[in-house]
């Protein structure tokens, strides 16, 4: 490079680094897909920039269930100023670190259930479904799998939040029955796997009938891959629903930026990315609605979701007794 | 003498990382539930599974490693090198590759199918050993054929000349001295697994110690549980330890000349069937993870080739780190730098990277440090293995030559460089090729650490993975295979150049 060109670029950097120093920077706490090429994160940080004049900076900490694990690590001293992806079953502990302030943004939330948390704002939400092949055999509720012979694979609920949801669907739907019915199921399992990753690619690869995800996921197959091959297996107990949730940090250095984030988390700008990047149901309806291809997907009759003190207060026992019957 | 300031800092190091990082992770604990009736269930499991899988891998490994060390063959160094590549594999393209072999839809499957015969089900006690086996297999058959080469043609010659029975007498005894500290390695290594028991175990009764770690810190957020479970795996550590050191015996033959070891002995057939097994055993599931990736390698975004070149720079590095650390810390000796060779083994990787953690965090920003610290947790994992290549070789050395050498003054960077490099090159290629290929595949602590702009190509992988990209995964899978079996080939080729291994 010549050295007139090099210093022109020295120069440029000292002037970005400047400009930089003075837009204010907005840190986002969030799990490691949400921040992928294929999530939503590069859209969200393009359309929330260009309203905040800001700099949004997502950092990827693992998947949902590690990100208060990170919070907690951090302490008062954290950088981030939003932490996004928690669901409702963490919600409770979340709060308890007290390291979360209340928000101040009025939505209108096109969830399945009344939200009143004041502390948590929704981004998407979605229903735990087991996904099979279109076609084959189709269990009808979790009973009919449990007295079948269909194999699935799920989540260790103890690193992973879709298999912390089935243990709260379990529990939702068969409360002090829960034990007898993975008794039962247990030999329908045919492994448990630390992480949704590896869970669904063990049923593409033909391991398993089908394997815990959502009933979203073949939304997915559907729009990106124009793969009509599979689909989610409507249970006649009822769905139990993950509500993924961001919250503001209370630490933050930039509290007004951060409820114009989270103001602008349940608008359309960002609304309108989470269906065909999160392949989630977006927690406000965008004005263009749901993209083709979500109309095919199944809606549980019934929607299962425990309060976060309910599932806080259960989880150790659900573990306990899945535990307990898997290990038979 | 050689100048012990290095081998003072390289286990200072390794103290720091293992034990300090524990310290750490224990004060800044809050008050935990201590262990629970599962923990210990855990506990029993993991060593029960770390015993059989290790006690399997080393039995089966004797008949390969001496088929391979007393036949010539066509392709049998590609075969060695190949035959090293299912311990570098990441878990999860290793674990992939082998249900296409033994899994519901698999090869085994479908042949049990064809004859009539009932399905087998790869998931349980079994499934877990079974991948262990194929895992650590190769890495004892390596240790072992090494053991055999260092055995001086002389003696076969010797024992030939006079008919004397060669496993009694030169086999046996070379065994004593390698086989103990190969079985403490991988029964390590198996203790400390998490993805692979817990993936094929088939349910929480194959929970591992270190997945009960992961509970704690991931879903209980309880560091002191998380701390005392970590000191119960370095205690059954130390015990193992003890036990491989007791029954460890010492040559006491003198020094060869380094010829090609000609042999007279065994059956040709016999040897060929061993070679055969390990060979299908081996290979087929690693041709399936080849079969599985190869439509994903022509689509990969371009954010896997930047995560890819990172990972190449971050192996060559910390293979570079390892090297010197071994190489230092084996120049001393002693019992100290056979505790210290042994701890990273034994250590958490999660305790590792949360201990990190709380130590840069108030500094710095984390992923600020990512690759570094990635490239120092890397060779500092990688250090047992490399130590256990080299240090037979340092002895051997010093006991052959180390009065001759006394004798002729011959002291310091002298003795290193004229003396003791040279007989090294061997041992030293392979533990860098080593120390690369597993830095290549490793998942510890860059999880904690990295962000968007420096993942590591395994990390790519399973952020892959995270988002629906399930043939782009395979493709990086096999990427990444590529990759470190060529590290690997290029360190232990640069070694093995002119020798006849």
């Amino acid at each position: 490079m010549p050295k007139t060109a090099y210093l022109t670029v020295v120069a440029g950097l000292c002037m970005a680094t400047t400009a930089t120093a003075e837009t204010p920077k907005l840190t986002v706490l969030t799990y490691d897909s949400f921040v992928t090429e294929w999530g939503p994160g590069p859209a969200v940080e393009a359309a929330f920039e260009e309203v905040c004049a800001c700099d949004l900076e997502f950092v990827g900490a693992g998947d949902g269930a590690a990100l208060l694990a990170r919070l907690q690590l951090e302490g008062p001293r954290t950088d981030a100023d939003i932490v996004l992806g928690l669901d409702t079953n963490l919600t409770a502990a979340a709060r308890e670190t007290g390291l979360f302030a209340p928000h101040s943004v009025e939505a209108d939330l096109a969830l399945p259930i009344a939200w009143t948390d004041t502390e948590f704002l929704p981004f998407d939400w979605g229903y735990f479904a087991f996904v099979g092949n279109a076609g084959a055999q189709a269990p009808t509720s979790l009973r009919a799998l449990a007295d079948s012979d269909v194999k699935v694979v799920i989540q260790d609920p103890r690193s992973s939040t879709p298999g912390l949801g089935l243990l709260m669907w379990v529990k939702a739907a068969y409360g002090d029955e829960a034990a007898g019915l993975w008794a039962d199921l247990a030999d329908n399992i045919v492994t448990v796997t630390p992480g949704w990753s590896e869970a669904y690619g063990l049923f593409l690869d033909g391991e398993a009938d089908a394997a815990l995800s959502y009933t979203t996921s073949p939304a997915y197959h559907l729009i990106a891959e124009e793969d009509a091959s599979k689909v989610a297996w409507a249970f006649d107990e009822g769905h139990y629903m993950q509500v993924e949730v961001a919250g503001k940090v209370a630490a933050t250095d930039v509290p007004e930026l951060a409820d114009q984030f989270l103001a602008f988390m349940v608008s359309d700008g960002f609304q309108s990315i989470i269906p065909t990047t999160n392949w989630m149901y977006p927690a406000a309806t965008p004005e263009g609605g749901l993209p083709d291809g979500f109309e095919t997907l199944i809606t549980p009759a019934t929607s299962l979701l425990k309060s976060p003190q309910e599932a806080q207060a259960v989880r150790d026992e659900a573990l306990a007794e899945w535990r307990e019957a898997l290990s038979q | 003498m050689i100048n012990r300031v290095p081998a003072y800092l390289a286990g200072a190091l390794v103290a720091v990382l293992t034990l300090g990082t524990l310290i750490v992770v224990a004060l800044r604990a809050e008050a935990g539930s201590g262990l629970s009736g599962a923990d210990w269930a855990a506990v029993r499991f993991t060593v029960m599974q770390a015993f059989v899988s290790a006690f399997l891998s080393i039995v089966l490994a004797i008949p390969v490693a001496r088929a391979l060390a007393r036949r010539r063959f066509w392709g049998r160094r590609v075969l060695i090198t190949l035959l090293g590549a299912p311990f570098i594999l990441p878990v999860i393209v290793a674990v992939l590759g082998l249900l296409a072999v033994f899994g519901r839809n698999g090869i085994m499957n479908d042949l049990l199918g064809a004859l009539g015969l009932p399905e087998m089900s790869i998931y349980g006690f079994h499934g877990v050993v079974l991948a262990h086996v194929f895992f650590n297999l190769p890495l004892a058959a390596r240790f072992l054929l090494q053991g055999w080469l260092a055995i001086p043609a002389e003696r076969f010659r010797m024992a030939a000349s006079l008919n004397a029975p060669v496993g009694r007498l030169l086999e046996r005894p070379m065994l004593r001295t390698v086989v103990p500290g190969a079985f403490l390695v991988i029964f390590l290594i198996c203790l400390t697994s998490f993805a692979v028991a817990l993936t094929l175990g088939g349910g929480p009764r194959a929970t591992t110690v270190e997945l009960a770690i992961y509970q704690a810190v991931r879903f209980d957020f309880d560091l002191g549980r998380a701390a005392l479970l970590a000191c119960v795996q370095f205690g059954i550590c130390a015990a193992a330890a003890l036990i491989a050191w007791q029954v460890t015996a010492v040559d006491g033959f003198g020094a060869g000349l380094d010829r090609v070891v000609q042999r007279w002995d065994g059956s040709r057939v016999f040897d060929g069937l061993w070679i055969a097994f390990a060979a299908v055993f081996l290979l087929i599931p690693l041709g399936m993870v080849v079969v599985k990736g190869a439509p994903g390698l022509l689509t990969l975004p371009d954010s896997i080739w930047a995560a890819a070149g990172r990972s190449v720079m971050i192996a060559v590095i910390s293979a570079a780190l390892t090297v010197t650390m071994a190489l230092a810390l084996a120049l001393h000796g002693g019992r100290l730098v056979a505790v210290i060779s042994v701890l990273p083994l034994a250590a958490s990787g999660l305790v590792v990277g949360t201990g990190l953690f709380l130590i840069v965090f108030p500094f710095v920003r984390p992923a600020d440090l990512a690759l570094p610290v990635t490239i120092v947790v890397n060779a500092t994992l990688a250090l047992p293995f490399a130590v256990r290549s080299i240090s037979p070789a340092v002895q051997t050395v010093r006991s052959d030559y180390g009065r001759l050498m006394d004798h002729l003054g011959i002291v310091g960077w002298a003795r290193l460089r004229f003396v003791v490099l040279p007989r090294l090159r061997q041992p030293l290629g392979f533990a860098m090729g080593l120390a690369a290929a597993l830095s290549m595949g490793d998942l510890g602590v860059i999880a904690l650490f990295a962000d968007e702009q420096n993942a590591t190509l395994p990390l790519a992988m399973y952020r892959l993975m995270g988002s629906y990209q399930m043939e782009a995964a395979a493709g990086a899978g096999l990427l990444l295979v590529a990759l470190s079996l060529l590290l690997f080939w290029l360190c232990d080729r640069g070694g093995r150049a002119g020798a006849d291994l």
